[in-house]
This record gives C-alpha cells, sequence and structure tokens, in this order.
C-alpha cells in the first residue's frame, strides 16, 4: 500500500514541502542544542523540565484517544465507526513517534539513550513509560495497517488480529496511567502529588484526542471524496462533551482540595498559574486562555443544538483542543515547578530554538499523519461501500 | 594490591603476543584489577551509613560558611556559573532558614532567625527518592555505606531525579562547565563533568576510601560532624543523643541523613 503514499496532487506535495522546511529549520536547531547543550532552553535548575516533557505528556493523551473510537467499534460493534477506525489509529502512530521524539530532545546526553535498555530500572516510572509506549506504537502500525490491507482487497479482516485487537484497547489507557504516575508519585511536589492525576490525564486525554480526530475527519471530508459520516463525528461529539465535562470537574476538585484545606503547599502552584504568586506572572494570560476556551467549549458541546451544527462543533473542537494543550502541554508541568520545593520562584518561557525544535517535531507528527492519511483514504475513495453496505465516498 | 593501568595493559598485551592464550590472561587479570578497584584500602573510613550533623552554633561568620563551600566546590571541580542563574551548579550551599524549613516558619519569627543562613547539601536520604526515579541506575544508593551515588558516565541527563528531589540537591550542566573552571585551582584527581548530566555532592567517597574526611568537613574547624549513625560511639550519634536536632522535611519519609542543630 506504501506506493499510493508517492501519488498525490500538487496540494498534497504542497503540505509536504511544507511540513519538510519546518523539520529543516527545527534539525538545525536541534544541532545547535546539540552542540552546546540544553542551556539553549529556557530550562533552568528550578524549572528543570519544559515545552518538551510538557507536549510529550499531552501527545501520550494524545495516542490513547484513539480508543475512543476503536473501543466502540469493535468491543461494542458500532458500525458508524467503521469508517473512522482506522483514522483513529492511524493518529496513534504519529503521537507516539512524537512522544518519543519529545524525550529524545528533551534528553541532556541523547546519545546514551539505549542505557535506559542496557540497565533495565523496573522501579523507574520512565523505564516503564518507554515499554509501554514501544509497545503501543507496535500494536496501533500493525493493527491499522491490516485492517486497511483487509479493506483494500475488500476481504474481511483476518481473524488473527482479533487478539491484537483487544490488547490494544486494555494498552492505551495504560500508556497515559504511567504517563500520570510520572508525576503523581514525587514527594515535595504538591501540584502533582494528587491521586487524580491519572484520572484527570485520561478525561483531558480523551477529550483532547477525539477532537483532534473531528477536526482530522472534517478536513478529510472537505479535500478528498472519502466521507468519514455525519453520524460517527456526532457521536464523538458526544465523547468530547462528556469527557470535557469531567475533566473541568476534576480540576475542580483539585481547586477546592488545595483551597478548602487552605494548605499552603497546595495552593501555591495554583495560584501562580492563575493570580501570580510574589509578583510572578508570567503564565496567568495563558493559564486564563485555557479556562475561557474550556467554558467556550462545554457551552458549545453541552448544547445539542450547537453541537450538531458542524461548523460550531469544529469550534468547539478546536477550542478543546487548544484549552487542553495549553493546561497540559504547558501549565501542568511548569506548575509543579513553580515555586520550586524550596519555595523559590523562577520563571519559565520557552526560547526560539526551543519553539522551533517543538515546531519540528510537530511537523514530524504531521507529516507522518499525512502519508498515513493519504494511504487510508486513497484505499478507502476505492472502496465505495464500507464493509456494512454504507456509502463511504462522497458524491458531488 | 595495587596494579595500574599500563601494567595491566604491558602484561595484557605480552601475554597475548607470546601466544599464552591472551583473552584468558585478560580476562583473569581484569578481575583482579576490578576487586582492587572495589575493596577497600585498609586506611579507608568505613561506615554502615554515614551521617552528618551541622552545628549551627559554630556557624558565625559568612567566611565560617565559605570555607565550607569553597573546600567542597573546589576539590570536585564544581563550575562557578555566574553569567545566569538559572545554570548555576552547587554542592554544598546556603539557604536561608525559610527556604531550607519551608513550611516551618512562624509569622512571628525574628527576621533573624528567618534570614539565617543555613549549609544545606544533598541528604543522602535512607530512602531517597531521586534514585527510586532514576531510569539507569546512575543515581544510587550504595548498599556499604548508604552514599547516594551519581555515575555521571550513565545519566542519560533526563533530570527526572531532579524532579524527584525535594530538597533541591541536584544540579544540570546545562552547557559544557569546563570553562567555568578556574584552571589554577583545578583538581586533576577529581573528574570534571560534560554537559547534559546531573550532578550533586557526592559525600566525599573519593576522600572516604583513601581515609581522608569530607573537604567541607575538614574545612569546618568542627562545625561538621560526620560519622557512622548506626554506631552508637561515633561523634554524630553523641551529639545527636544530647541536644535537640531537625530535619529537613522529614514528613516526606525520604529520612535525610544530615541533621541540624542550633
Ligand atoms: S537530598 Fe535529594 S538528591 Fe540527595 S538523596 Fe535525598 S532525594 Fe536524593
Ligand atoms: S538525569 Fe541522570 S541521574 Fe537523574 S534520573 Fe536521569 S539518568 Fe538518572
Amino acid at each position: 500500500m506504501l506506493e499510493l503514499a508517492i501519488k498525490g496532487s500538487r496540494r498534497y506535495w504542497g503540505l509536504v514541502i511544507f511540513l519538510l522546511a519546518i523539520i529543516g529549520v527545527g534539525f538545525i536547531s536541534y544541532l545547535y542544542q546539540f552542540r552546546i547543550g540544553l542551556g539553549i532552553t529556557g530550562m533552568s535548575r528550578d524549572v528543570s523540565w519544559g515545552i518538551y516533557i510538557g507536549q510529550f505528556t499531552f501527545l501520550v493523551g494524545v495516542a490513547a484517544a484513539a480508543v475512543m473510537v476503536v473501543l466502540p467499534y469493535y468491543l461494542h460493534n458500532y458500525k458508524k465507526y467503521g469508517k473512522i477506525a482506522v483514522l483513529a489509529e492511524f493518529l496513534a502512530v504519529p503521537s507516539v513517534i512524537m512522544c518519543m521524539l519529545f524525550i529524545f530532545v528533551d534528553m541532556g546526553q541523547p546519545l546514551r539513550v539505549l542505557n535506559v535498555l542496557l540497565h533495565p530500572t523496573p522501579n523507574s516510572v520512565m523505564f516503564f513509560d518507554m515499554v509501554v509506549l514501544a509497545g503501543y506504537l507496535f500494536l496501533n502500525i500493525l493493527v491499522g495497517w491490516t485492517i486497511l490491507g483487509a479493506e483494500r482487497k475488500e476481504a474481511p479482516p483476518p481473524k488473527w488480529i482479533k487478539p491484537f485487537i483487544y490488547i490494544a484497547i486494555a494498552w492505551a489507557p495504560s500508556i497515559h496511567i504511567v504517563t500520570a504516575f510520572l508525576y503523581a508519585g514525587l514527594p515535595g511536589r504538591h501540584f502533582w502529588l494528587t491521586a487524580i492525576m491519572a484520572a484527570r490525564f485520561l478525561a483531558s486525554a480523551f477529550a483532547a484526542g477525539p477532537a483532534l480526530i473531528i477536526i482530522l475527519c472534517l478536513i478529510v471530508r472537505r479535500f478528498t471524496k472519502f466521507d468519514p459520516g455525519k453520524e460517527a463525528i456526532q457521536t464523538l461529539g458526544k465523547t468530547i462533551t462528556y469527557t470535557m465535562i469531567l475533566n473541568v470537574l476534576f480540576l475542580g476538585f483539585e481547586f477546592f482540595t488545595a483551597f478548602y484545606s487552605q494548605i499552603p503547599g497546595h495552593m501555591h502552584s495554583f495560584v501562580y498559574l492563575y493570580t501570580g504568586l510574589h509578583g510572578y506572572s508570567q503564565l496567568v494570560p495563558i493559564m486564563w486562555l485555557s479556562s475561557i476556551l474550556a467554558v467556550v467549549a462545554l457551552f458549545l458541546l453541552i448544547f445539542p443544538q450547537f453541537r450538531k451544527n458542524e461548523s460550531l462543533l469544529a469550534i468547539a473542537c478546536m477550542a478543546t483542543f487548544f484549552s487542553l494543550w495549553i493546561d497540559k502541554g504547558f501549565g501542568l508541568v511548569v506548575g509543579g515547578f513553580v515555586p520550586s520545593p524550596l519555595e523559590k520562584i523562577t520563571e519559565y518561557w520557552p526560547t526560539l530554538p526551543e519553539t522551533l525544535i517543538t515546531l519540528a517535531v510537530w511537523a514530524i507528527g504531521f507529516l507522518v499523519l499525512t502519508i498515513l492519511y493519504k494511504i487510508a483514504v486513497s484505499v478507502k475513495e476505492e472502496v465505495v461501500f464500507d464493509k456494512y453496505g454504507e456509502k463511504q465516498v462522497q458524491t458531488e | 594490591m595495587s596494579m595500574n593501568r599500563r601494567e595491566f595493559l604491558k602484561i595484557a598485551g605480552i601475554s597475548t603476543i607470546l601466544g599464552l592464550g591472551g583473552v584468558s590472561a585478560v580476562h583473569g587479570l581484569r578481575n583482579r584489577v576490578e576487586a582492587s578497584q572495589i575493596s577497600p584500602a585498609p586506611k579507608a573510613l568505613k561506615a554502615k551509613r554515614w551521617a552528618m550533623v551541622v552545628d549551627m552554633s559554630k556557624f558565625k561568620k559568612e567566611e565560617d560558611y565559605q570555607r565550607c563551600i569553597d573546600a567542597c566546590h573546589q576539590v570536585h571541580n564544581v563550575p562557578n556559573i555566574t553569567d545566569n542563574p538559572k545554570h548555576e551548579i552547587k554542592w554544598l550551599w546556603k539557604e536561608t532558614y525559610e527556604h531550607a524549613f519551608p513550611g516551618t516558619e512562624d509569622e512571628y519569627l525574628s527576621e533573624e532567625i528567618k534570614h539565617l543562613p543555613f549549609l544545606v547539601l544533598c541528604n543522602h536520604c535512607d530512602n531517597p527518592s531521586c534514585v527510586r526515579v532514576c531510569p539507569t541506575k546512575a543515581t544510587f544508593k550504595r548498599k556499604s555505606d548508604g552514599i547516594v551515588m551519581m555515575d555521571m558516565h550513565r545519566c542519560i541527563g533526563c533530570r527526572f531525579c531532579m524532579a524527584a528531589c525535594p530538597y533541591g540537591a541536584r544540579s544540570f550542566n546545562y552547557k559544557d562547565p569546563i570553562p567555568f573552571i578556574n584552571e589554577a585551582k583545578k583538581n586533576l584527581e577529581f573528574p570534571t563533568r560534560t554537559k547534559g548530566v546531573v550532578e550533586k555532592c557526592t559525600l566525599c567517597y573519593e576522600r572516604l576510601a583513601t581515609g581522608l574526611q569530607p573537604a567541607c568537613v575538614e574545612a569546618s574547624k568542627g562545625a561538621l560532624i560526620f560519622g557512622d549513625i548506626e554506631d552508637p560511639n561515633s561523634g554524630v550519634r553523641k551529639v545527636l543523643g544530647a541536644r535537640y536536632s531537625f530535619r529537613r522535611r522529614p514528613e516526606l519519609g525520604t529520612r535525610p541523613s544530615v541533621y541540624y542543630i542550633i
């Protein structure tokens, strides 16, 4: 099927070249970082993780979110998702690749990356995280590719793939739970030391991921003949509604515990993020932006009449995605370091090279996504009816 | 036993040339060399678990602190990074009471105590959270005496340990540290570090191995008391038995081995 990736329109090649250009700029920035060290970033002795680890955390969630489509489809035989299951699985692949790249660019000694495998350390959550991520990547490539291959031949998927599908479903939440455990077990970091962290991670992931899937479905429908189906998009919209409500609730629980208990250590990071602490308030505007976006998203999602309007749903999805991207991809990580365990404040903001590297990793993800989606959509455009006999190609 | 690297290579090389089964000869020799590195020298200082007591009553003047800090930083080639405080590297430093013991300050505490500088360093915790999180065992607790060690050749620079240490004891080499080491005062016996690895106090394991006290203890003129906390007759145990002492953030369960008395 790979040959489908290199037969494309001018628009397709335009996009590929654009992404390659961003990757090129980021790669040069990375060479600079490689030579000088992580000192070219905004990180410091006090804020020792920044946007790289934030993006990693956020993207593990996006990767895990494929399960929101795959589970109803395979376990409950929800046929409407038949058309988009592959799109969800193929979103997981570049997401995990980006996760791995973000870990890699964050390392002080990247050439020693294999030490993690040479000296396996089961008591380290990071070791587990690497293991589950690699496993998840493998499962999604295998399942997505096999199912799509079967569809191309207009044959039912082979039986042996079934167990892998079920394993992938169970595996998905595990990658995000383990990622939450990176944070939730550290003494002295009150902001992260909360049992609800894993639950919060899952809720936000299962909102942000499907939101991205809807946006991608709408783009695919706009630019290709393949139609993911109105109903599939609407059902996914409902999923986002509930998970986004849960996510906001969970955040509310954190606020309650911190501010009703009035324990200073538990309140400090929230105060820093949302109002500023001792005159330091660099993150306040973006945290409020995140909150406003969350309110907008909920407003549009909760009322069915808005959600049913696809343009409004698209806005809701973008609001959800960016709100959570700020909250989890930035605020959550930096907030844990400010104030420091010695109650000192050092602020963090990414530098230009750091931003370019971050953009490049995203561009690599989009490039892989573009190629995979190109293949998937080309197959689907040829197969006019999906396996349930429903038309999946638009006719003008 | 003593055999330096050169002798080792010579013997290994000769035995190979003579076709005396070089490989097995190298094996045999290597075992001896490694054994000689592991088995402590006879005069090495030994303990079941090292601990330190910081006697704050003996730190009166600025230079009382600085003597200890300089001794440590010099003997370990700790770079003096002043151009960007975010990249600072420190093993032993001063921290005011309110920062060294956050959460314990009272509203009406005298300004003097609030801003009283305490000497702080890695606590060589008995239950170290930094060791628990390291994905490569680059930081580990030495079984023989409880020192929390750093293998700077294995560290991948993920900085998980920095997030896990609740005492801010760890520094990361955000850039090449060599230009920030005073060439004239460089200690050639102790390795320098590269960019991209984490470092911290290692309780002068290299000095203990040759029978010397830690550099800061030696320079402190009795203000730092060092010894085996599991030995009831040791200096540290005697002080701890006689005077009121406290540790940094004991509620976190890391069980620090550094104690403070006022
Ligand atoms: S003080 Fe920090 S670095 Fe030192 S052993 Fe304890 S947790 Fe680890
Ligand atoms: S930075 Fe080095 S010592 Fe610290 S956790 Fe990572 S590998 Fe271990």
